[in-house]
């Protein structure tokens, strides 16, 4: 089944999961290498044009081999030097790693850039993109030859929570095992569109912001049903604030927990 | 385990950061030695790090904080489990001498069933040649082979002026990634099960028996030899040996015999398969050189016998360099690379 992460198993235990990068954005990435690429040639032909008015025929074996190694070896080079990235991946936060997490090696890197050659064919990267497609970790031929995914490899960001805080009474918090529930059924990637709704509602036109405040309630409201009281006269923006608020913020429920147990 | 989210970075950040400044650093410098002090923090590092993450994963929130210790986890992980040799030092004469060649007889099944292949391509060329001389333009789409061998020969022989003069280099450079790029392609297409690189090498071997049955027929065949010999007799084993890689390449993807996944034996070849296209690569700069410098040179400049002499001695040399080069131990007495 093709997912859009990969999970790996520590023999401590520890799960952890590799966002993998999609056909869209390594073909983005592809692009602006092969600009890159393109620069680099140009910038050797100037050089070579200057050489070839003492010497054209070593100049134009220079740009030959140049052009030759150029469009080789931008991928090696990148990938080996920047622990598998080109400008094109940094660009786009995409990195080649080890299928297994392990550490990259130079013969792997060599493999992936050299199957190139056939995950070209016949045109545009038809081979590797079709292969990219079908295969559950979006691996072209090189990547399945080298064992290496394309993974996206995100910076930390820390969500300014106040700005996500709900009023200073939240109906919510007055049933404990329903919000407790709520956590447990709640989603990482559903508890970050909630807060990042509520972060950008600024930049929704009025109604659109009405009907996807809407929506998200009506989502939430079915993961967790609260009880009439909690809920009655409560909009739907405040709601989402106070489905956030509960997610987001435990320090009100750790204080009182720690005076319960006092 | 619900966690005080601000509380929990801000109490664990300063190991995440440590963390990172060592993982940097081990990424930054490969052959980087670890003391025994600075290995201990490093491990007590990585747990601590996997610990947090265990804890974030249950939290329905932060899922950046919870990517970005994943990140971090992975990364340690890679350098603490891993298993397979520590990428040392590259000592170019060390790989030349002793690992390429040995890594070519570790295969040599492969590099026999890629001149086997080849062998059937000649016979096939020089038998569609001999029987039906009027294939030449299917068999050899080129417009320097599709002329008369012996007016070729007579054309070659008195000509006046040197046709490659000023232009030599470049007909090195162009026949060098040319011909490495037909490697390239021939090692690759070994994906597609080693159809590809048994077409390539079919292909290959048809053209090279059709233009030497060609000359032989014209009574040709001591030209032939001078002219193909100085740079074939590498050029062909070149492509032999990327079609040697293309095969096992093909042999990992079909897997015949062996009790192993298809990862663990892709990733059993990947260093070999390197190595032996990067000899190839050499040997194709070589070729490259020869065959613009030297073979496209004929009597009255240089005799056939010289060429045909040059070219047995190169043969003999590769000969000797891949079957016996790197057999003994190596000179420091440390251990043979694999």
């Amino acid at each position: 089944m093709k997912t859009s992460t990969l999970i790996i198993r520590t023999p401590e235990g520890i799960v952890f999961s590799q966002l993998l990068a999609g056909p869209v954005s390594r073909f983005f990435a592809w692009f602006i290498d092969q600009l890159c690429i393109q620069v680099a040639l140009l910038a050797l032909v100037t050089i070579m044009g200057f050489m070839g008015i003492f010497s054209p025929g070593i100049a134009i074996a220079f740009l030959v081999i140049g052009w030759f190694v150029i469009s080789i070896g931008y991928g090696i080079f990148f990938e080996w030097s920047w622990r598998g990235q080109t400008i094109g991946k940094r660009l786009f936060r995409l990195r080649v790693v080890d299928v297994e997490g392990m550490r990259l090696q130079f013969n792997q890197i060599v493999v992936r850039n050299l199957l190139r050659f056939v995950d070209q064919l016949p045109v545009f990267y038809f081979v590797g993109g079709v292969t990219c497609w079908l295969n559950s970790k979006c691996q072209r031929l090189g990547d399945l030859a080298a064992n290496t995914i394309v993974i996206r490899s995100p910076k930390i960001h820390e969500p300014d929570l106040d700005q996500a805080l709900a009023g200073k009474f939240n109906s919510l918090r007055q049933f404990p095992h329903l919000v407790a529930r709520l956590r447990q059924n709640v989603s990482p990637a559903e508890a970050n569109v909630a807060l990042q709704a509520i972060l950008r509602r600024d930049e929704f036109e009025p109604a659109a912001r009405v009907e996807m405040f809407n929506n998200l309630a009506a989502h939430f409201r079915a993961k967790v049903e609260f009880p009439a009281e909690a809920t009655d006269g409560v909009a739907d923006e405040q709601y989402l604030r106070n489905i956030v608020d509960v997610l987001y913020r435990t320090r009100v429920e750790n204080k009182i927990e720690q005076a319960a147990a006092v | 385990m619900i966690v005080d989210l601000p509380r929990f970075i801000t109490n664990e950040r300063p190991f995440w950061n440590e963390l990172e400044k060592m993982l940097n650093h081990i990424e930054a410098e490969p052959n980087v030695r670890l003391s025994l002090q600075q290995l201990q923090l490093f491990h007590q590092l990585y747990e601590r790090t996997a610990a947090g993450l265990a804890r974030i994963t249950t939290f329905s929130s932060e899922p950046e904080v919870r990517r970005y210790l994943e990140n971090l986890v992975s990364r340690a992980y890679s350098e603490i489990h891993e298993t397979r040799e520590k990428q040392r030092r590259f000592f170019p004469l060390e790989w030349f001498l002793y690992t390429l060649p040995r890594t070519f007889r570790r295969h040599a099944g492969a590099f026999y069933l890629s001149v086997a292949i080849t062998i059937a391509g000649c016979m096939f060329g020089g038998g569609a040649i001999a029987l039906d001389p009027g294939s030449k333009q299917v068999l050899m789409p080129f417009p320097g082979l599709l002329q008369d061998p012996a007016e070729r020969v007579r054309e070659e022989e008195h000509a006046k002026s040197d046709r490659l003069k000023g232009f030599k280099t470049t007909f090195s450079a162009e026949l060098m990634t040319h011909n490495i790029k037909i490697a390239i392609l021939t090692l690759a297409l070994g994906m597609s099960w080693g159809l590809g690189t048994i077409l390539m090498l079919f292909y290959n071997g048809v053209m090279l028996g059709a233009v030497a049955i060609d000359y032989i027929r014209a009574g040709e065949a001591k030209f032939l030899l001078g002219w193909l010999m100085p740079h074939g007799v590498i050029e062909i084993p070149a492509i032999l040996i990327a079609g040697q890689a293309g095969l096992m390449l093909a042999a990992a993807m079909i897997g015949r015999g062996s009790r192993l996944a298809l990862r663990a034996r892709l990733r059993a070849i990947s260093p070999d398969v390197t190595t032996l296209i990067f000899g190839v690569g050499l040997l194709l700069v070589w070729a490259g050189f020869i065959e613009a410098f030297l073979s496209q040179y004929h009597e009255p400049v240089i005799p056939y016998d010289a060429k045909i002499g040059f070219g047995c001695i190169e043969l003999f040399l590769l000969f000797a360099f891949l079957s016996r080069s790197g057999r003994q131990d190596k000179p420091d007495g440390g251990p043979l690379p694999k």
